[in-house]
């Protein structure tokens, strides 16, 4: 029988020397579901993230990740500034031993899917627009077919067209390839696009999930107006209220 | 491989737009023949002449004696730094407390006067070859130190994160993420103190040995004989222009491709 891929963190507790940034954090990503975490910046987002990506040493508490595989999307794209764009693409692809052949072809082919050109190929960083950064960024993260997805408010710094299309894109692996995407942001509206579970942190006292939403119209569904009418929703509630300091002094 | 397959692939375009560079020598030749009609053949001879006695002087043995001498002065000295000053700057820059505390000692290095260390070095060593090298390690050195310190200090945690959740084994860590970042740092000081190296190894010679261009420099100067002391003066600018700019330049523009 074939294991169960999921996500389950349990009563996850972290602090950067005596100062506490989360307290008792417990939720569950299944197979192909989104779940997003949003809160104001500064709130512990970013460190729950690197926790549960193994980028930080957990301190108390249970992280258990039976995915088969997972990426890593970043907030800014973190290419190679002396590597090409099919370099910078195929490197986690060469770090699990493909042949170099391969990996160039796999990397063209998604780099392709992603709207980058044959003519950025060769490209260094330097020469690439912000946007175009980022879609290298998501290439590099997808090419290795991840069965999870880690992101980490890859769209913060893009115009809305753009966001739309990596959107999109990626609503497109979780219908074809169930992808899992935890996924962090700021942004409500995002969240709403894109998520199955919306978990509320707040920041104060010590960063704890106050409040989780179920989304359950299918991703395809939800179109601007739905995005808008739930956003306005969500607004209104008292928790979102609190967690943001939306209330009037 | 690869790379220096690129590098002469690039070769003749990049020689092609020295057109530029060859137009501005020329403007300086014109001045320099301006200043011998002003001040006449004693103060400044005139360019031909000179170019005719530095050939003359190239076919004799004893001149190129000295270059070889002098060049192997310069490359010995250039080499120890080299090896030293990219291994301790490597190593220091990965300790913070050694960073810190190696910082003024390369601020007394650099500014520390190298006409003072000849002086220190001919009271220790002599009139010797042993003196010359000593010079041109002091003042080298403490330019690779810096520019590998450097180059280890700015390491981005960013990246490395990125590499980390990538999980990059350890060789693919050194090759592609630590190895480039370090050498943009450590090939421009192995520039520049080469610069140095070639600078101070004449100035050394001629104060404190018996051969090689420095001290033929000195000789021509105690016979008045300004040709030959511009004839050798164009020997050592010319010789640093051709390492700069046909071997150190397009190597350059390879490795640094992707800098802004």
């Amino acid at each position: 029988m074939e294991k169960i891929e999921e996500l389950k963190v349990d009563n996850l507790s972290f602090s950067f020397g005596f100062k506490e940034i989360l307290k008792n954090i417990n939720f569950k990503l299944k197979k192909g579901e989104v779940v997003s975490i949003v809160g104001p910046s500064g709130g512990g987002k970013t460190t729950l993230l690197h926790l549960c990506a193994k980028l930080l040493t957990l301190e108390a508490g249970k992280i258990r990740n039976s995915f088969k595989s997972s990426s890593f999307a970043f907030q800014e794209a973190r290419l190679l500034p002396w590597k090409n764009v099919i370099d910078n693409i195929s490197l986690g692809l060469k770090a699990k031993n493909i042949k170099k052949q391969k990996a160039d072809e796999l990397s063209k082919n998604i780099a392709l899917k992603f709207g980058l050109q044959i003519d950025d190929f060769e490209k260094f960083p330097k020469d690439l627009s912000g946007g175009m950064k980022q879609r290298v960024s998501f290439a590099r993260a997808l090419v290795l077919n991840p069965s999870l997805l880690f992101l980490d408010e890859p769209f913060s710094a893009l115009d809305i067209g753009l966001k739309k299309e990596l959107q999109s894109l990626l609503i497109e692996e979780i219908n074809t390839n169930q992808l899992s995407i935890l996924f962090i942001t700021h942004d409500l509206m995002e969240a709403i696009k894109l998520s199955d579970e919306i978990l509320v942190l707040k920041a104060e006292p010590v960063g704890h999930i106050v409040k989780s939403f179920k989304i359950d119209t299918p991703r395809e569904k939800r179109d601007d107006s739905f995005v808008y009418e739930q956003t306005a929703k969500l607004l209104s509630d008292e928790y979102i209220i609190n967690t943001f300091e939306l209330g009037f002094k | 491989m690869k790379f220096l397959f690129k590098i002469i692939k690039d070769f003749p375009s990049y020689l092609w737009s020295g057109w530029g560079s060859i137009a501005s020598i020329f403007l300086f030749f014109a001045l320099w023949d301006f200043g011998n009609q002003l001040y006449g053949n004693l103060v400044l001879p005139n360019p031909k002449d000179t170019i005719i006695t530095l050939f003359s002087m190239l076919s004799e043995p004893n001149t190129l004696n000295d270059i070889v001498i002098t060049i192997k002065r310069a490359f010995f000295g250039f080499c120890i730094s080299l090896v030293f000053g990219s291994a301790l700057g490597l190593l220091a820059g990965l300790f913070a407390t050694a960073s810190m505390m190696s910082r003024p000692i390369v601020t007394i290095l650099v500014g520390m006067p190298p006409i003072a260390w000849i002086v220190l070095a001919m009271i220790w060593f002599g009139m010797s070859d042993m003196t010359v090298i000593f010079t041109v390690v002091v003042a080298s050195f403490p330019i690779i130190f810096v520019g590998a310190l450097q180059g280890t200090r700015t390491l981005e945690g960013d990246l490395k994160q990125m590499a980390d959740s990538f999980e990059l084994p350890f060789k693919m860590k050194m090759f592609d993420l630590y190895f480039p970042h370090i050498f943009s740092y450590v090939f421009p000081a192995w520039v520049s103190a080469l610069g140095m190296a070639w600078k101070i190894v004449v100035m050394a010679e001629l104060l404190s040995a018996n051969d090689g261009i420095g001290a033929a420099l000195a000789i021509s100067r105690s016979q008045l004989d300004t040709t030959t002391a511009l004839a050798l003066v164009l020997i050592m600018i010319g010789s640093l222009l051709l390492i700069e700019y046909l071997i150190l330049e397009p190597i350059k523009r390879e490795v640094e491709a992707w800098r802004k």
